[in-house]
């Protein structure tokens, strides 16, 4: 019997945690249709152009790629984690010789696959119901895949770090939540943002979740447009730069906070 | 016969509240070591500690050789040596007895086969069903499959039979035996006295922090030594009298009676008796 590493031991994780995943029906519908939902009811009541050759649906389709990077991550642990405190999965898992990073290696897992099967969904809806267009370029392809890797990296460790906030695991949906769709109104997902007051614009800009969703609108949206942004370019640096920050941050307060039981 | 577990002088406070206050513990290798106490009593405390979930405030404290506060790679091979089944759980419900015991398995260096733990436990017949759809009883028998998955040399079983009819907790009993019968140790925690006498070769009495007493199941508070009540009918009467010397007097009886006593009951202290008055005496 070889010795097991926290490498191998993640990725049994991460085939349990999908395992586990699939076969919980609300989970997948809440997860992965309810953006499609969204995406429809949206795209089908806002059917105009929004500047030359954009229309809403193509506006739209960028901000829920970034909500999904949220959803996935962010949203889908920060409500998860707390239930396995909750049911003691996680002091269980503590009493093992299972290493801490393989269980984190084993959500890091899952969201990376609900996350690329959120994306391929929403793109493939998109481009076959409401006409979207895909990126033409490899650079275009090339900065959505920095920005899929970069954003779900930092809606992981958020998710991770949040999980400590909600006092019980029934209780977290309700407290993540209300956290997530604030931020995707404030964030331009279903609003176009420069149409947001500026008080709304300027908290927004704290949170990475507009940063995301501006990143996205840079690939899916022509150039022409990121004279319409609020700083009249895609201020991509910016942007990488900020959610950036906010792994670090994340990662440091997932570190600091995390607790395996409930107190 | 080695030490598994030592602990000598162990302190945990909550604010004002002293938990745990001086409590020492030897528990050697081989032995069902039970641990009773009233609620509060800092059972589940010192149980933590050694399972190495809580810090301790001072005394010394060997499991295995080893101090369970011990985190990083050592705390890992550390963990690899002990199995814990805690109490009530209710998690991974959506994974079949099968795919729960067989993940466990790949935790440590030398696990057991999930099927014949599986078997061991009693849940072969369940091997496909889904936690979710398992019985209190058989859900259970899972938390002890997960506990001994990785051939631990010391088992927590944290109130084990909690929620069983009478025939579940004599099957869990005899493979708690089994388990001791291939060499493991066994700490456990448990309400029921009649648990306690059934499995422990040595039970401790904890309350206020302290351990009050040690001593096998059948010595403990002097109960072989306690007065034995002896009663019979005399004529439309029951009688009963506390006696040091019960057979003297019922051998009195008999030749009173001219052989067959009515009625006649002999009976010592029960180990719950002997707890309660243990328990009770020191709340003033």
């Amino acid at each position: 019997m070889s010795k097991p590493t926290a490498l191998s031991i993640g990725i049994q994780r991460g085939k349990l945690e999908i395992k586990q995943f699939m076969r919980q029906r609300e989970s997948v519908v809440f997860t992965m249709l309810f953006p499609l939902i969204l995406l429809a009811i949206f795209g089908s009541v806002f059917s105009n152009s929004i500047a030359e050759g954009v229309t809403f649906s193509q506006y739209f389709v960028a901000g829920m790629i970034a909500s999904g990077l949220v959803n996935t991550g962010f949203q889908q642990l920060a409500i998860m984690i707390p239930m396995e405190r909750e049911f003691g999965t996680l002091k269980r898992l503590r009493g093992t010789p299972m290493p801490a990073s393989s269980y984190f290696i084993g959500k890091a897992i899952l969201v990376t696959l609900s996350m690329l099967v959120q994306v391929f969904l929403l793109l493939a809806a998109g481009v076959i119901f409401f006409g979207v267009n895909l990126p033409q370029s490899a650079d275009k392809w090339l900065l959505l895949l920095a920005l899929l890797v970069l954003g779900s990296a930092c809606s992981t460790v958020l998710g991770i770090a949040f999980s400590n906030v909600p006092k019980s695991g029934r209780g977290a949906s309700a407290v993540v939540s209300p956290v997530v769709i604030v931020l995707q109104f404030f964030s331009g997902v279903f609003f176009i943002f420069t149409d947001l007051p500026q008080w709304m614009q300027q908290v927004a800009a704290i949170f990475p979740l507009k940063w995301m969703t501006q990143g996205a609108r840079s690939v899916f949206l022509p150039d022409s447009f990121a004279t319409r942004e609020v700083a009249g370019n895609w201020e991509t640096g910016r942007t990488f730069a900020i959610i950036t920050a906010w792994l670090v941050v994340g990662l440091i307060w997932a570190v600091r906070s995390f607790k395996w039981e409930r107190d | 016969m080695s030490t598994v577990i030592s602990v000598s002088g162990l302190r945990k406070s909550y604010g004002s509240t002293h938990a745990v206050d001086g409590l020492d513990l030897t528990i050697e290798q081989g032995e069902i070591f039970a641990l009773l106490g009233p609620n509060g009593a800092g059972k589940t405390t010192t149980v933590e500690i050694l399972e190495g979930f809580r810090d301790r405030d001072g005394g010394e404290v060997k499991v295995l050789g080893f101090d369970p506060a011990t985190k990083g790679r050592t705390g890992q091979i550390w963990r690899d040596r002990i199995g814990i089944v805690l109490q009530s759980t209710a998690d991974a419900g959506d994974l079949t007895v099968y795919e729960s015991v067989s993940h466990f398995a790949t935790y440590y260096e030398n696990p057991k086969d999930p099927r014949e733990v599986i078997e061991l436990v009693g849940l072969s017949e369940k091997s496909d069903a889904l936690g979710r759809t398992l019985s209190g009883g058989q859900r259970r028998r899972l938390d002890v499959a997960l506990g001994i998955i990785g051939s631990p040399e010391l088992i927590f079983l944290d109130e084990p039979t909690t929620g069983f009819d009478p025939e579940a907790r004599r099957a869990f009993w005899q493979l708690i035996r089994k388990l001791r019968d291939e060499g493991a140790t066994i700490l456990l925690t448990t309400h029921y006295l009649d648990e306690a006498e059934a499995l422990a070769d040595r039970v401790a009495v904890i309350n206020r922090g302290k351990i009050i007493e040690i001593s096998t199941p059948a010595l403990l508070g002097g109960r072989a030594t306690s007065l034995a009540t002896v009663s019979w009918r005399d004529g439309n009467e029951l009688r009963s009298e506390k006696s040091a010397n019960p057979t003297q007097l019922v051998a009195q009886l008999s030749s009173q009676f001219g052989g067959e006593v009515p009625e006649l009951n002999v009976k010592r202290a029960s180990l719950e008796d002997i707890y309660l008055e243990m328990i009770g005496g020191t709340y003033e």
